[in-house]
């Protein structure tokens, strides 16, 4: 007796159909998402076990600690962590603050304004400084950034900016500003080709809808597109704050390694991601060892927090009405 | 027929691998970054030497991390920049061997107009490094000068004449030797600063590395920092004289620092800082050995073997022994690192041939020395 096709086919399908398939699949996945888990779980009790040392001896004080003296004497081997964590949160931000606009503003006009022939290779640019090494950045910072930035920029700075405290007393450009540069180059494509797919993701239905009504292309884009990708914006805003939260190459080359609270930005300053690489493998000491590895412990703690306040803002703008007319 | 000839084939080939395997011996170690260039060259020589018996993996991982994987056992033998302290040595539970290898030392650099070689003293130098002397038309520093520099100094303008400090950023043996010349010629140094591979600094910018601190020296005007005197010959930077403790403004060189360790009394486990004391007049002030750290008795390194025990005996007296033709210390001045003095030489020699034991014998058979010669 011969079958047809169609019957065989469904046979076939029915001998491949396993009855515990689903349950393995299932079972599979759950275990890689809850590995994930484990393996989040594991670094914070290895990081905590190794770190118990530093955290008996000093406690909270470690925090708001301002002296970082790893020398093994009496009287010293001290170790607070404010100015690093003073000088990540700092640069960081600074890093935002140039990027930001920067990036938003090229992935607006890759996405709204540049004619389509010029779209690929712009994009394929930006894209092409996200593949660039950090030390690159960092070589590049201390050879060509940081020569031009004491001669020109940084004197123009104090001149015309100097009654501010935050342009004060200007040295070698090894600096908070120069980090603040160079992360702010680094997080722009980072920024800018996230922020490109999500305003790409805005229906040109919305757009047509808004230029039929005879709205130029700024109203287009500043009544539609941005508001209705906002909560996408800002994630890509914190994917590129991670990064300069965490990065450590460039920014140990330019920004002078000196652990300091100063407001001007003119000054060297120091970041945790920076001092853990520079000491780790030298460490005088195990209780300076077990302080290094609480440094990591805190930029740990850190970045969940930016992640988790960055969850609950994309969470509130998710909630008001997306795409809707604000005249 | 044609598959038979392929086994017999492929049996004498593992055979012959494994035959050139057991011949082989293989010694991994781990530590200093300093004398890593040198320690590769010697890995590399000796390999030759021995017609490929004996293969020398060297990783340039920190002298901190040497001297952990040495404690830790995990490597054939370790080597640092400083020596092991008491408390590492019990941590290891053995007295462990720090022998010296070849001599460091760092030197002052700076950027002036003209680039002068000045003349520097440990005060100065200190006061300085502590923020208290921000000029270098300081009356401190001026009076060590000669003639024309006093003029060239004294000539430049009040913003050019500011001193910037450069230092390292990261943990360095050049650092240790640097802080504990500073804290042996300067009570104030010794009590606010101390000495280490790391410190807190008073004053300046860190550069990591020593192309680090040469960038920010080179770079900023007026900018004082202190680099490897290896990096400093091989980059042709320039850098000053200092004085030492027979009063002589030395400025460093291969034999200055040779001398350093000539003019010390050695302890018997050469663990001793040469920094400021060398009486010899020539001797460059801010010099320092570096080491190779070897248990005493090799047997409690899990992966060590009686052959690569005794293979570990020769190599060390082929590098250290100054009596073996093209061995290490005729090696070290072709890569511009200072050798031991003869008899610094002689002496840990005779302490390879005395205090390396496998299974408690002797690692170096003393009727048949080897490299190991007198």
């Amino acid at each position: 007796m011969s079958r047809t096709l169609p019957q065989a086919k469904k046979a076939w399908l029915q001998r491949r159909r396993l009855p515990w398939a689903d349950r393995a699949f299932w079972a599979t996945t759950a275990l890689f998402a809850f590995g994930i888990l484990l393996l989040v779980s594991l670094i914070v009790y290895q990081l905590t076990v190794s770190a118990w040392p530093s955290l008996t001896k000093f406690g909270l004080g470690f925090l708001s600690g301002t002296t970082w003296d790893p020398v093994d004497a009496p009287g010293h081997n001290l170790f607070g962590a404010l100015p690093f964590i003073y000088g990540t949160i700092i640069s960081a931000l600074l890093a935002l603050l140039i990027a930001v606009p920067l990036s938003l503003g090229v992935a607006i006009f890759l996405t709204e304004l540049a004619p389509a022939w010029l779209r690929p290779p712009v994009s394929f640019a930006v894209e092409l400084l996200a593949a660039i090494p950090s030390v690159v950045y960092g070589f590049w910072g201390i050879t060509t950034l940081i020569p031009w930035s004491r001669a020109h920029f940084e004197p123009w700075l104090a001149h015309s900016l100097g009654f501010l405290p935050l342009f004060q007393d200007r040295g070698s450009a090894h600096d908070m500003l120069s980090a603040g540069f160079i992360l702010a180059i680094m997080i722009l494509p980072i920024i800018s080709a996230v922020a490109r797919e999500i305003l790409l993701a805005v229906p040109s239905t919305q757009r047509e809808a808004l230029l039929a009504l005879g709205a130029t292309r700024w109203e287009v884009v500043r009544r539609v597109v941005l508001p209705y990708s906002r909560s996408g914006l800002l994630g890509a805003v914190i994917l590129g704050l991670g990064r300069a939260l965490g990065e450590t190459m460039a920014v140990t080359m330019v920004i002078g390694n000196s652990p300091q609270i100063l407001l001007s930005l003119l000054r060297p300053a120091d970041t945790i991601a920076s001092r853990i690489a520079n000491e780790f493998t030298e460490a005088n000491s195990p209780l300076h060892l077990s302080a290094l590895i609480e440094l990591g412990l805190v930029l740990f703690a850190l970045t969940l927090l930016v992640n988790a306040l960055a969850r609950l803002l994309v969470w509130r703008v998710a909630r008001r009405p997306e795409g809707t007319m604000h005249v | 027929m044609h598959k038979k000839w392929l086994n017999a084939a492929l049996l004498v080939l593992i055979l012959g691998a494994t035959a050139l395997g057991s011949g082989t011996v293989t010694l991994n170690a781990a530590g200093a970054t300093f004398p890593a260039p040198l320690y590769f060259k010697w890995a590399e020589t000796y390999n030759k030497v021995t017609d490929g018996a004996v293969q020398i993996n060297y990783q340039a991982i920190g002298s901190g991390g040497g001297v952990q994987q040495t404690i830790q056992k995990t490597v054939d033998f370790g080597a640092s920049d400083a020596p092991m302290l008491d408390r590492e040595l019990k941590q290891a539970g053995a007295t462990v061997n720090n022998f010296p290898t070849v001599l460091g030392a760092a030197v002052p650099t700076y950027n002036l107009p003209g680039k002068p070689t000045l003349n520097f003293t440990g005060q100065v130098i200190c006061d300085a490094f502590l923020g208290k002397i921000t000029s270098w038309k300081d009356p401190a520093i001026l009076a060590l000068q000669d003639e024309a520099n006093k003029q060239l100094l004294s000539g430049l303008n009040d913003a050019a004449a500011k001193i910037t400090i450069a230092h390292r950023s990261d943990g360095s043996g050049t650092t240790f030797v640097w802080t504990d010349y500073l804290s042996k010629v300067c009570p104030a140094w010794a009590k606010q600063v101390g000495a280490a591979k790391t410190v807190n600094w008073p004053a300046g910018i860190g550069g990591k590395g020593n192309a680090g601190v040469a960038n920010i020296v080179a770079q900023t005007p007026g900018a004082l920092g202190y680099v490897e005197l290896i990096y400093a010959i091989q980059t042709q930077i320039g850098f000053g004289k200092v004085k030492n403790a027979a009063g002589n403004f030395i400025l460093a060189s291969l034999s200055a620092v040779k001398a350093a360790a000539a003019g010390t009394k050695l302890p018997d486990d050469f663990r001793v800082s040469i920094t400021a004391t060398p009486p010899d007049p020539g001797a460059y002030p801010i010099s320092s050995f570096t080491y190779l750290l070897i248990y005493p008795e090799l047997s409690v390194v899990p992966s060590m073997t009686k052959a690569k025990a005794q293979a570990l005996g020769q190599y060390l007296c082929w590098a250290i022994n100054s009596k073996v033709k093209g061995g290490g210390q005729t090696i070290a001045p072709t890569l511009a690192y200072a050798p031991l003095a003869d008899e610094v030489s002689a002496k840990v020699v005779e302490a390879i041939r005395s205090r390396v034991k496998f299974d408690g014998q002797l690692v170096i058979n003393p009727s048949k020395p080897g490299f190991c010669s007198r």
